[in-house]
């Protein structure tokens, strides 16, 4: 008993937060103003009770099991939540039904955490179901606006018809091995042809879900339609929990089929940076450059996965948790500017520095970082996810990939000069900003320019594999 | 003639590929909905056919059949409440309607 409370402890706590945000809903009506603060409290504990007790152990038959490094990425998800209700409070001040939408987040993020723990098939997809069908009904949260139900529409389809394509797959892995177990499968599996199909229609779903190029057309139209809370959750959340259990599976499961995923993980990432930056170069709406921008950066994180071992692995998780620091603090702007005044176009935001300069250097602190500019985190995370594609000694991809960080540059910087050079007649006039917001800002801003300088986390995250 | 394992496996592909086919080529959003239904019953097919056939001493198949249509259910429930929601601010299922998010 004992073991079940301490080894599901976050899932535990996430459980008590959707039943807690259950009663609130059912009691009298509490207004947004007095219920948010509340959430946030509660996120920051449930944050800080994710770094105490954790341990080795399995649970139900082998079907749940977590490790340190596992209890480690589900706290970079509690952070990056926390961050989001911060960031967001604006627009979730605003929206009418408060508790659902923390209800629908909670209940993905709870969804994240067992598949990040799933030691089973079955688990595995149950666990993926719940956290993506949740997040579709995120993206319709503004009900009225014709771009959200649209964007829901397709994020629902999308992803029904990738977990069509991930059960396929594992229904012809099931066949090829007889156990849905990942600790008996890892040491079946051998290369004959049922087994790559099968493989081949898992890495399929799992490039939808990650939106990988061939198959990231869903993203940046869901990314503009939903509201901004849920994008930045799509974004950051989504993205490095799959990225995470990408990763896991790839090296635990699939280990035996590393020269077959090893040639996958080369093409693709290719292809998604080079398409993600060149689509990215001609978008006008912020979110969307957002969007393409973010597909460019899953380009690197591929890189990094396809070393195959432990320093793949801590590269990449050390750039998610980067990653969470700089793409938080470009959608928290856009979230400012747009819940003022509903400007989302990189136009709009000419001559920003002149009536906003806080938001201004944020906004250009997130971009500089996100392009990889040396003393900031993201070129140490850049830095470390290259280093380890480096391992197998293909330098002509790494060459690729060090290219696509200059193209990226060319965009970001885009943003940045309609920001401090370009002259407008209207710029968009002065925003107050709450204290909130503005502690999250901050602690955005010393992270994005500290991480990199504090040189053990990174040994940290290696000592936890 | 008993059915073996291949008449099934056919069948089973030949509805995975007929649900993709519908869910490329339909422009009604109910329509595309019901082929991924058919995918999801291939898949059910799949299993069944695994278990009886090739480990017949484990429900592991049969389970997760149970699984796959209890999850169906729940996705057509969120997703038609989508589409109805997206039929009140278009006054249309059909996907070629809702075109405001482009390129």
């Amino acid at each position: 008993m004992n073991e079940f409370l301490t080894l599901m402890k976050s899932e535990l706590l996430m459980t008590l937060l959707i039943f807690l945000l259950l009663f609130v809903k059912l009691g009298k009506g509490v207004k947004n103003e007095t219920l948010l603060p509340l959430i946030q409290v509660l996120l920051l504990l449930n944050l800080i009770a994710g770094f105490f007790f954790n341990k080795t152990g399995n649970l139900f038959g082998d079907m749940y099991f977590t490790t340190p490094l596992m209890a480690f990425q589900k706290s970079l998800l509690n952070l990056a939540a926390y961050l989001i209700s911060l960031l967001c409070s604006g627009w979730l001040k605003k929206t009418k039904h408060l508790p659902e939408f923390f209800m629908l987040m909670f209940s993905a993020m709870l969804g994240m955490f067992l598949l990040i723990s799933s030691g089973n098939l079955l688990m595995f997809y149950l666990s993926l179901e719940l956290a993506t069908i949740p997040v579709a009904a995120m993206a319709n949260f503004d009900l009225e606006r014709k771009t959200s139900s649209e964007a829901a529409m397709k994020m629902i389809l999308s992803s029904a018809f990738s977990s069509g394509i991930l059960l396929f797959g594992i229904s012809l892995l099931y066949g090829a091995t007889g156990t849905i177990h990942f600790s008996q499968m890892a040491g079946l599996l051998d290369n004959s042809p049922l087994q790559i199909l099968a493989f081949v229609f898992l890495f399929t779903a799992f490039a939808f879900k990650l939106s990988i190029v061939p198959f990231h057309l869903w993203t940046a139209d869901v990314y503009e339609g939903s509201p901004i809370a849920a994008t930045s959750f799509l974004s950051v959340i989504s993205k490095g929990a799959i990225a995470f259990v990408f990763i896991s599976t790839l090296y635990r499961v699939f280990g035996a089929m590393q020269d077959t995923w090893y040639i996958m993980l080369v093409i693709l990432s290719i292809i998604t940076m080079v398409i993600g930056n060149l689509f990215a170069i001609r978008q006008q709406n912020i979110k969307r450059f957002l969007a393409f921008s973010s597909i460019a950066q899953v380009g690197f994180i591929l890189v990094g996965i396809s070393e195959g071992g432990a320093a793949g692995l801590a590269s990449v998780v050390y750039f998610v948790l980067i990653y969470i620091f700089s793409n938080l603090a470009a959608f928290g702007v856009a979230s400012v500017i747009s819940d003022h005044c509903g400007k989302e176009n990189i136009n709009d935001y000419k001559g920003l520095y002149k009536t906003n300069p806080f938001l201004s250097w944020m906004m250009a602190l997130a971009l500089f970082s996100l392009a990889g500019i040396p003393p900031t985190a993201g070129f140490f995370g850049k830095f470390f996810l290259l280093t380890a594609g480096g391992a197998k000694a293909e330098y002509w991809y790494i060459t690729v990939a060090a290219l696509n960080m200059i193209v990226s540059l060319y965009y970001y910087l885009r943003v940045v000069r309609a920001i401090f050079m370009d002259k407008n007649e209207q710029p968009i006039e002065k925003i107050g900003i709450s204290p909130t917001v503005k502690m999250a800002f901050i602690l955005c801003g010393t992270a994005i320019v500290c991480i990199g300088l504090f040189g053990k986390l990174y040994d940290y995250i290696l000592s936890l594999i | 003639m008993q059915p073996g394992l291949y008449h099934i496996l056919f069948i089973s592909t030949g509805l995975f590929f007929i649900g993709a086919y519908g869910f490329f080529t339909r422009k009604n959003l109910i329509t595309m909905l019901m082929s991924i239904e058919l995918i999801l019953n291939s898949v059910n097919l799949n299993f069944i056919a695994f278990n009886k056939y090739l480990w017949p001493n484990q429900m592991d198949g049969l389970f997760f059949t149970l699984f796959i249509i209890a999850i169906a259910a729940a996705e057509a429930a969120v997703a038609i409440a989508i589409i109805i929601n997206l039929y009140r601010n278009h006054q249309s299922i059909d996907v070629d309607d809702a075109e405001e998010l482009k390129y």
